[in-house]
């Protein structure tokens, strides 16, 4: 509330030219340019890891692949139609497909290529398995359900494989988190430094407000808001550079051609967090150069 | 007449040297108009400095407005510096604003819009011969220019207190009396005007001023004019 109050003692606009540069006049817009380019990368990679880290757990939850090794076909055939009835009967089991040989045939053709039949190959049957509740007593009924009709036959919980992903994906997340917290804490550091130096170059005048009766709420504020601005104009520099190498990031990805990386992205909720980063910077930036000039100014008189 | 600066044995040290100022103990009554003199290194713009309240005493108590300044939290001094107006020894004029907006600085600190200034401030502009260099900036005027913007800056707000260091040390004879004459219209309105010098000529201008001797960092009241707390109430002579 006192932030608020004091804003509103500011002086007229007019008095913005207390302090003389121009926009983008000192190296403060370019350093801060700089830092919210970096933090604008990294906090898109952060939130792009974090959606990819929820859309391969959504993926996951409660999938598995029963694998039937069975060498004879006919026998792979009953083990697959008695093993697709019973876990249908399971409560906790909310889809039960047996893939088609067809099916399982177009998954090896990368490797094998064309023309690939059982009889070339001997391949497992295969029967995905949705869960309605994926908890350990419900993993251990299909388990159990699995072995009772055939010894050969393997469960394969989705999550499992894919669990060293999960956790490199939640580790780069939190590097990006803690990468973005790093680039906010130099950003608020550079800019203590430049209200110093700001401090130091404008003694003059300031000595002169403070004598002709100038609180200071409104000498921080001159400075607050010069560096507000400065912080707004580099914050969105570096914000567009960031948007056009994201861009250009996408393309690349766009043409490995993979469907986990075309979806890969900050999504809606990202982008909001990214195009706000300015004006968290910015707010940063001003908070950081009042605390900075309402110390120095304490130091008066 | 009332008193509107009271300084009972003020004492001033600076760092852990020897006191610069010592028991000083007198009184100024509103509407006052007072000289005040002494050899270099006497103490004068050290006094001035407290009385301006850029500096707190090392002992002793002010009283400025009837309020005492010494114990007074820094929060709440700005409001009584805007009733004082400063000419500075050096100027201290703000380099990069014109002569225009340097003597509207005190109005814009004040609050006052730009609108409403515009007027007041051309006008002591041309009060002080400066109305054609409105727009010019300190570096481009002379030194007796910058000190009559400095003194217009000090009047614009027709302060309660007007405090000037040696303020026609650099203008001439014509110039200074003028300025003198602006003083002196401004005491006539009320204001309480303070103003070292060592220019004899212009303590003799002005009749009915007190003439405040500073030595060795000492008042020298041999009549007692000054003195406070008083043995009888008095004004101006």
């Amino acid at each position: 509330m006192n932030f608020l109050r004091d804003f509103s003692l500011r002086m007229a606009p007019a008095d913005a030219r207390l302090l003389p540069e121009g926009r983008m006049a000192g190296p403060m817009p370019w350093v801060i340019a700089i830092m919210m380019f970096l933090t604008a990368l990294a906090a898109a990679t952060g939130l792009s890891l974090s959606a990819a880290a929820r859309g391969l757990d959504a993926d996951l939850a409660g999938r598995l692949t029963v694998q039937i090794a069975e060498p004879d076909a006919t026998q792979r055939a009953q083990y697959t139609r008695a093993l697709t009835r019973e876990l249908q009967k399971l409560s906790a089991v909310e889809t039960v497909r047996a893939l088609p040989e067809a099916e399982v045939t177009a998954m090896l053709k990368p490797w094998f290529g064309d023309g690939l039949t059982s009889e070339d190959l001997p391949m497992p049957a295969l029967i995905d398995v949705s869960m309605r509740r994926a908890g350990p007593a419900d993993l251990a009924s299909v388990r159990q359900t699995v072995k009772a009709v055939s010894n050969d036959a393997r469960v394969d919980e989705h999550a499992q494989w894919l669990a060293p992903l999960a956790r490199l994906l939640g580790s780069l997340k939190w590097i990006a988190a803690m990468l973005v917290l790093l680039m906010a804490a130099a950003m608020a550091s550079t800019v203590v430094l430049v209200a110093r130096a700001a401090l130091n170059s404008h003694r003059q005048t300031i000595e002169v407000m403070h004598l002709l009766g100038a609180t200071d709420a409104q000498v921080a504020s001159l400075f607050q808001r010069r560096i507000m601005l400065d912080a707004l104009l580099g914050g969105g520099i570096g914000l567009g550079a960031a948007l056009i190498t994201m861009l250009l990031l996408k393309y690349r990805f766009l043409a490995l051609g993979s469907d986990m990386t075309e979806s890969f992205g900050p999504g809606a909720f990202g982008w909001i967090i990214i195009f706000t980063l300015p004006l968290m910077g910015a707010a940063l930036a001003t908070l950081a150069a009042r605390v900075t000039v309402l110390s120095a100014l304490r130091r008066m008189l | 007449m009332t008193n509107i600066v009271q300084f009972e044995n003020v004492g001033l040290r600076y760092g852990t040297g020897a006191e610069t100022l010592s028991d000083l103990s007198f009184s100024l009554a509103k509407g006052g108009f007072y000289f005040l003199t002494g050899p270099s290194g006497a103490g004068k713009t050290s006094l001035l400095k407290m009385l301006y309240l850029s500096q707190r005493p090392s002992r002793g108590l002010i009283r400025l407005f009837g309020e005492d300044m010494v114990m007074m939290p820094r929060e709440s001094l700005p409001q009584y510096r805007r009733r004082i107006g400063v000419v500075f020894q050096d100027f201290r004029l703000v380099p990069h604003l014109s002569a225009f907006d340097n003597v509207a600085l005190p109005l814009r600190v004040a609050g006052g819009d730009d609108k409403a200034l515009e007027l007041p401030v051309r006008e002591m502009l041309a009060w002080v011969g400066l109305g054609d260099r409105a727009t010019a900036r300190p570096a481009t005027l002379s030194g007796g220019e910058q000190q009559r913007v400095a003194i217009a800056r000090a009047v614009i707000t027709r302060p309660d207190i007007l405090v000037a260091d040696e303020p026609t040390g650099n203008v001439d004879p014509d110039m200074a009396s003028r300025l003198l004459r602006l003083f002196d219209a401004l005491n006539q309105l009320g204001t309480t005007i303070v103003v070292a010098t060592h220019d004899l000529h212009l303590i003799s201008s002005i009749k009915n001023a007190q003439i405040m001797r500073l030595d060795a960092g000492r008042i020298d009241d041999p009549t007692g004019s000054l003195r406070y707390p008083p043995r009888r109430e008095e004004g101006p002579q």
